[in-house]
């Protein structure tokens, strides 16, 4: 910490290499393997240039003459990047449960689901989950936005019961604004009678 | 209303509005994985990260020699840091109900893993990560990136 300045250490190094007219390098992008297949590219723009990472490991060296391209290996991932990697926070999981119509009663298939949920829940260090309630198209929106609203923290009860930190649970409710499935309004569908979860 | 009285009132407005800015402001992640010494400055203060710690726009998390952190922001995004690292999350903006929203983050130094979330995807422009030496546009995806002092580049 008590070397001299960065900017002067940069100036000398910038100096040697106008002195030795070559490029120096100041970074690296990799982009990994898609783990659930989405369309996947970073763009690297320095400047004016730019070059697109769209395939498995492909590579962009940052230099003083832009972005080149490169190609890097699993190995030199993990040599690089492996403290970065070791602590990636585990992957948010969601999940959709249903009720019963007009009420906040969890259908029968959905309270087996509400087991996974809680089997999820315990294995993340520090659970944070949000819990999104919505309704069908049947009923006024002042009904359908209280019964959302019911639905969704009926479920936070249920975490919390269980032993989820109330902080760390939040409840929602959309009424019947965004329907998982597009009806007309006053049509019972059982797929929008639901609680959307995130696990993170 | 005498004077004390419209002081006071006047004193909660402001100690209500800040409360609702750090509400909001310090909603946009947590704090999952600490590995080793790691900080986070906020507004010129600067404390130990925690497992469990909310994290705040414009927020700079630091990873000393052998640490690493990981955060997982409110539109599912995890960003984590290996050693020697210097983090800023210079923006979060998310609307739950479109998806729709704005995510920018800095690496000022050291090295930093990514997993995109719902703001990427939902928007292919709507996420960048810049280094000192370049800004990196993020559609749906998984990376990593590193930035350090220049140095001469292999042939």
């Amino acid at each position: 910490m008590s070397r001299c300045s960065p900017l002067l250490e940069r100036a000398v190094a910038l100096l040697l290499v106008l002195l030795a007219g070559c490029a120096t390098q100041s970074g690296t992008v990799v982009l990994l393997p898609e783990r659930d297949g989405r369309e996947a590219a970073v763009t690297v723009r320095q400047g004016e240039q730019s070059l697109v990472l769209d395939r498995a490991y492909a590579a962009a060296e940052l230099t003083s003459a832009g972005p080149r391209a490169a190609t890097a290996s699993a190995a030199d991932v993990e040599a690089r990047f492996g403290g970065a990697l070791a602590a990636q926070p585990m992957r948010p999981t969601a999940f959709t449960l249903y009720f019963v119509e007009q009420t906040d009663a969890l259908t029968e298939a959905s309270q087996r689901t509400l087991d996974a949920v809680l089997a999820e829940v315990a294995r993340y260090p520090v659970p944070d989950v949000v819990v999104v309630g919505h309704t069908d198209l049947v009923g006024s929106d002042a009904f359908n936005d209280q019964l959302a609203r019911k639905r969704a923290e009926t479920v936070r009860q249920m975490l919390i019961a269980r032993g989820v930190a109330p902080g760390n649970v939040v409840a929602v409710g959309r009424g019947k604004r965004e329907p998982a499935v597009t009806t007309a309004d006053g049509v019972a569908e059982p797929r929008n009678r639901r609680v959307e979860m995130v696990v993170r | 209303m005498t004077t004390a009285s419209k002081l006071g009132a006047g004193i909660s407005a402001v100690v209500l509005a800040s409360v609702a800015w750090s509400a909001m402001a310090s909603d946009i992640g947590q704090v999952k994985v600490v590995k080793g010494p790691v900080t986070v400055e906020r507004a010129g203060q600067v404390m130990p990260a925690t497992v469990g710690m909310r994290v705040a726009t414009a927020d700079i998390v630091r990873t000393g020699v052998g640490a690493s952190v990981g955060i997982t922001m409110i539109d599912d995004t995890l960003l984590s840091a290996g050693p020697n690292s210097m983090l800023t999350l210079d923006r979060l903006d998310y609307e739950p109900s479109t998806r729709a929203g704005r995510l920018d983050a800095s690496l000022g130094t050291g090295t930093l893993a990514v997993v995109s979330g719902r703001i990427a995807k939902q928007s292919p422009d709507a996420m960048t990560v810049r280094t000192p030496f370049a800004v990196l546009g993020v559609r749906g995806t998984e990376f990593v990136v590193s930035a350090h002092e220049p140095v001469l580049a292999a042939p």
